[in-house]
C-alpha cells in the first residue's frame, strides 16, 4: 500500500534518495493545499491515526494533528498525563490496547531510542517516528530539507552547518542521514563535551570553533541548547556558551550573501541565537513550521493515503 | 546395595582432561560417586566390561567425555526473585548446559553477606542438579561501606567474595578486602566499573551509541577500575579476579600485570566474545543490554586474543535471568543481563573452536581446571579419586536455540533462533546422570 519502500517511517538512516525525493515532491503539492481557502483533502478518509506522545512536544504534536485532520483522517491523541502509563501499564500493553481498537497509523514520540521500532513488533499499523530520545526525528529533518530545497532548488553540493548540542539532538542525526543521502555536505559544531563519541564517523566535518565552522556555509541550522546540560557539567555557564557558540550578527558577517538561518525550535533567545538573527531576513524559522505541515501530510499520504476519492492532484 | 565393582562405565568416548593433559579415546570407570580409573581399550578392559549390566554402561562413541564444566559467575536470583530463577531451576539449566559446578553471586535480596544466607542457598542446593558454591559479599549489603564478615562467610563455605553488580568504589576499602581475603586464600572478584564514568550508560560508548542516541558507558570506566585494582593487588599481595573483562585496554593491563607476577586472574563471557555493539541497532533487542555492555569489534577480538594467550583464565557465563515482563520494554528501561548457562558450550564451539581460536583441550581448560583452581574447588578434573562430575558432549550436533526449551525460569537470551553446533549429551554429577538428551 505504501508508496515508499517501507511501511513505516522510523528514521532517515537507510532511507533511500528515492523515498526522500518522493516525500519532498509530495510535500510541494501539499504546500499548495495549505494556501487554499479550504485546507482539506479526503486522502485519509476512514483512516484512524493515533498520536502517541509519551514526551511532551506541543509543536510537533499539533503539526501532526493538523496534518492528519487536513487529510481527513480520524485522529486521537494520547499523552501519558491522561493515560494508564502512570498506573504502571507497559508500553507494549498500551499499544496492544490501542491496536485492539482498530487503528491504522501511529505517530509516536518517546524519550527512549528504538521505541518506534519496538512498536512495529506488536502492531500492524504504519508507524511514524516523531522523535525517539536522542536517536531520530525524521519528519523534522525532512521539513528542514524541504525548506532548504525551496530556497535553493537543490540540496546537492550545499554546505549545512549544525550548531549546538550534538550529543542529545535527534534533529542532528536525522539531518545528517538525510542531507548526506541528498548530496549535501554537513558540518557539526559545538563544545567538545556536547559532541558525541566518534561523531566524526558520521562522515561530517567537526568543529569546536564556530567561526571556522561557519566559513563557507550555505545553511546555518542552530540547535536548541538545554540548560540542564550546564548542571550536568557539560559546559561551565550559559554565558560562556553564548560567547563561544552563540550565533549573532557579527559572526555571520563573514558568510556569503545567500545564506539561511534555521532553528527547529523552541528557541532560547539570546542563548544559542540572538533575536535579530532569529527574526532577521535570512531566517526561515517560520517557513520551517509551515513546511512541517506539508511534509507530515506527505509522509502520511505516502504511507497510507488513497487517490480514489480525489487525492491531492 | 549390591557390591558392584563399578557403578557406571562411560565407554568409547574421547576423554579430554586438561588438568591431566589427557586427550584420547578411553573408558571412564565410576565407583561410589568417584572416578575409579580411566583406561584405554584393551583385551582385559573389554573382559572387565563384559561383566557389566547394560544400565551400567554409557556408550559415548563419537562423543567427548570431559570433567563437569565449572562456571564461576552465575546469578541464581534466590532469595528474592524466584520468579526469574531459583537455585533448583538454575542448577537444572546448569546441568542442561554441561555445568556441574556453579558459583552464585551475592546480589540477591537479601544479599548473601552473612552466614544465614550462605546456608540458605546451600540448603536449597542440597539435592539440585549441580554443585553450588556460594560467593559471599565483599561489603555489607554490597554497599561498599564496611567489610562483610568475610571470615564467617568463608567458614560457612563461601569460596570467594564479590560485590558483583557494584564496583568497590572506595580504594581503601578494596585494599583492605584484598588484605583480609588473603588470610583465607580466596580471591576478591571485582565487577570492574568506575560507576561515575559509566553513570547512565545504556550501551558501550562508541560510534554505535552516538548513532543510536543511547547514552554510552565508556570502556575507560572498566580500564580505570582494572588498573587501580591491579595496583592494589600488587601492593597487598592479595588475589584479584577480574569478572567479565571486556575491553582491549583491560585485557592489556591484565596481561602486563601477569608478566610482573601480580596475582590477578580474569574471566570473559561468551557474549563479549561473540557479539559486539553493532548488534544493538538492528532491532533494539533488550536481551542485548548487558553490563558490562557489548563492546566494539576491536574489544571483542582483544578479549578472544586474551583468552587464547592465557591472559584470561576462564570462561564464565554471567548467567543473569530476567523476567519477560522486565525485558519486554523500551531498550533503555530494560534491566541489564542475559542468561547463558545453556548456550555457553554451543557458542564456544561454534564461535571459538570452529573458527580456530581454541582447541577442545584449551576450551575445556578454560571451563574446568582453570576456574576450579581460581576458587580452590575440588573439581574440574577426571583424576582417579575425585568426584565423578562428568560432561559428555556431542560436538557436532546442530541445534537451534529456542525460548521454550530453556530449563532456566527465564528466557532472556539474544541467541533465540540461532543455529549452534555442539550440545550436551549427558551430565553426570557425583556418578549420577542428572541430565540427558
Ligand atoms: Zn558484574
Ligand atoms: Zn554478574
Amino acid at each position: 500500500m505504501s508508496r515508499l519502500s517501507s511501511r513505516h517511517l522510523l528514521g532517515l538512516e537507510g532511507t533511500s534518495r528515492q523515498d526522500i525525493e518522493a516525500i519532498l515532491e509530495t510535500a510541494d503539492t501539499f504546500r499548495e493545499v495549505l494556501d487554499r481557502t479550504i485546507k482539506k483533502v479526503p486522502t485519509l478518509r476512514g483512516i484512524t491515526v493515533v498520536n502517541l506522545f509519551y514526551e511532551p512536544s506541543t509543536r510537533t504534536r499539533i503539526s501532526f494533528e493538523l496534518a492528519e485532520k487536513r487529510l481527513s483522517a480520524d485522529t486521537v491523541s494520547f499523552s501519558p498525563s491522561t493515560s494508564s502509563v502512570k498506573k504502571g501499564e507497559s508500553l507494549r500493553d498500551t499499544l496492544q490496547n490501542i491496536e485492539a481498537m482498530k487503528i491504522d497509523m501511529v505517530v509516536v514520540r518517546h524519550s527512549s531510542p528504538g521505541v518506534p521500532y519496538f512498536l512495529t513488533r506488536f502492531s500492524d499499523a504504519n508507524i511514524i517516528n516523531a522523535g525517539d530520545g536522542a536517536h531520530e526525528h525524521p519528519t523534522q529533518a525532512l521539513l528542514d530539507m524541504h525548506t532548504i530545497y525551496k530556497k535553493y532548488g537543490k540540496l546537492d553540493g550545499l554546505r549545512v552547518v549544525l550548531i549546538g548540542d550534538a550529543a542529545h539532538s535527534r534533529v542532528l542525526r536525522s539531518n545528517i542521514w538525510g542531507l548526506k543521502t541528498m548530496g549535501a555536505s554537513v558540518a557539526i559544531c559545538g563544545p567538545a563535551t556536547l559532541l558525541p563519541y566518534e561523531v566524526e564517523k558520521f562522515g561530517c566535518d567537526i568543529y569546536t570553533n564556530l567561526d571556522e565552522a561557519l566559513d563557507g556555509a550555505d545553511v546555518v541550522n542552530v540547535m536548541r541548547i538545554q540548560l540542564e546540560r550546564q548542571h550536568a557539567g557539560l559546559f561551565p555557564s550559559q554565558r560562556e556558551y553564548t560567547r563561544l557558540f552563540g550565533v549573532n550578527k557579527d559572526r555571520l558577517k563573514r558568510l556569503r550573501r545567500n545564506y539561511t538561518i534555521m532553528h527547529p525550535g523552541p528557541i532560547n533567545r539570546g542563548v544559542e541565537i540572538t533575536s535579530d538573527v532569529a527574526d532577521g531576513a535570512k531566517s526561515v524559522i517560520l517557513d520551517q513550521v509551515t513546511n512541517g505541515q506539508a511534509v507530515r501530510m506527505a509522509v502520511l499520504y505516502l504511507l497510507r493515503g488513497r487517490d480514489d476519492e480525489g487525492g491531492v492532484s | 546395595m549390591t557390591s558392584k565393582k563399578y557403578d557406571l562405565v562411560i565407554q568409547n568416548g574421547r576423554v579430554i582432561d586438561s588438568a591431566l593433559g589427557f586427550g584420547r579415546d578411553a573408558h571412564v570407570f565410576i565407583k561410589d560417586g568417584k572416578i575409579a580409573m580411566i583406561e584405554a581399550d584393551s583385551a582385559p578392559i573389554r573382559q572387565e566390561m563384559r561383566s557389566l549390566d547394560d544400565e551400567q554402561i554409557v556408550d559415548a562413541t563419537g562423543k567427548l567425555v570431559v570433567p563437569g564444566l565449572v562456571d564461576i559467575h552465575v546469578h541464581l536470583r534466590e532469595p528474592g526473585r524466584e520468579d526469574e530463577e531459583t537455585v533448583e531451576s538454575g542448577c537444572r539449566a546448569a546441568a542442561a548446559g554441561g555445568f556441574t559446578s556453579i558459583c552464585c553471586m551475592p546480589n540477591t535480596t537479601p544479599r548473601i553477606d552473612n552466614q544465614e544466607t550462605v546456608e540458605f542457598v546451600q540448603d536449597r542446593a542440597r539435592n539440585a542438579a549441580a554443585r553450588v558454591y556460594v560467593v559471599g559479599a565483599i561489603t555489607k549489603g554490597l554497599e561498599g561501606k564496611e567489610l562483610a564478615e568475610i571470615g564467617d562467610l568463608v567458614q560457612m563455605g563461601a569460596v570467594a567474595i564479590s560485590d558483583d553488580g557494584y564496583y568497590v568504589r572506595n580504594a581503601e576499602m578494596m585494599r583492605r578486602a584484598l588484605e583480609y581475603a588473603r588470610m583465607f586464600d580466596i580471591p576478591v572478584m571485582q565487577h570492574s566499573e568506575d560507576q561515575q564514568l559509566s553513570e547512565g550508560g545504556i550501551m558501550n560508548e562508541s560510534f554505535e551509541s552516538t548513532r543510536l542516541g543511547l547514552r554510552g558507558s565508556p570502556s575507560v570506566a572498566e580500564e580505570v577500575a582494572v588498573l587501580r585494582d591491579i595496583a592494589l593487588c600488587r601492593m597487598t599481595g592479595g588475589r584479584l579476579h577480574i569478572q567479565h573483562i571486556t575491553t582491549r585496554g583491560a585485557v592489556q593491563a591484565v596481561r602486563q600485570a601477569k608478566k610482573e607476577g601480580v596475582k590477578v586472574t580474569a574471566e570473559a563471557t561468551p557474549h563479549h566474545m561473540v557479539l559486539s555493539d553493532t548488534e544493538i541497532g538492528k532491532e533494539f533487542n533488550t536481551n542485548l543490554r548487558v553490563n558490562p555492555p557489548l563492546r566494539t569489534e576491536t574489544d571483542r577480538v582483544a578479549v578472544i586474543e586474551g583468552l587464547v594467550d592465557g591472559t584470561i583464565d576462564c570462561i564464565a557465563s554471567d548467567h543473569a535471568p530476567h523476567s519477560a515482563e522486565e525485558k519486554d520494554c523500551e531498550f533503555d528501561q530494560a534491566p541489564p543481563g542475559m542468561i547463558g548457562l545453556e548456550t555457553t558450550l554451543g557458542l564456544i564451539k561454534t564461535h571459538l573452536i570452529d573458527k580456530g581460536y581454541l582447541s577442545w583441550a584449551d576450551a575445556i581448560r578454560k571451563m574446568t581446571v582453570n576456574p576450579a583452581r581460581i576458587l580452590n574447588l575440588p573439581v574440574g578434573t577426571l583424576e582417579a579419586g575425585t568426584v565423578a562430575d562428568i560432561t559428555i558432549i556431542d560436538p557436532e550436533k546442530k541445534w537451534t536455540v529456542k525460548a521454550n526449551k530453556f530449563h532456566s525460569r527465564s528466557s532472556n537470551s539474544p541467541y533465540i533462533g540461532r543455529r549452534l553446533t555442539c550440545q550436551v549429551f549427558k551430565t553426570i554429577l557425583g556418578g549420577k546422570v542428572v541430565y540427558e538428551r
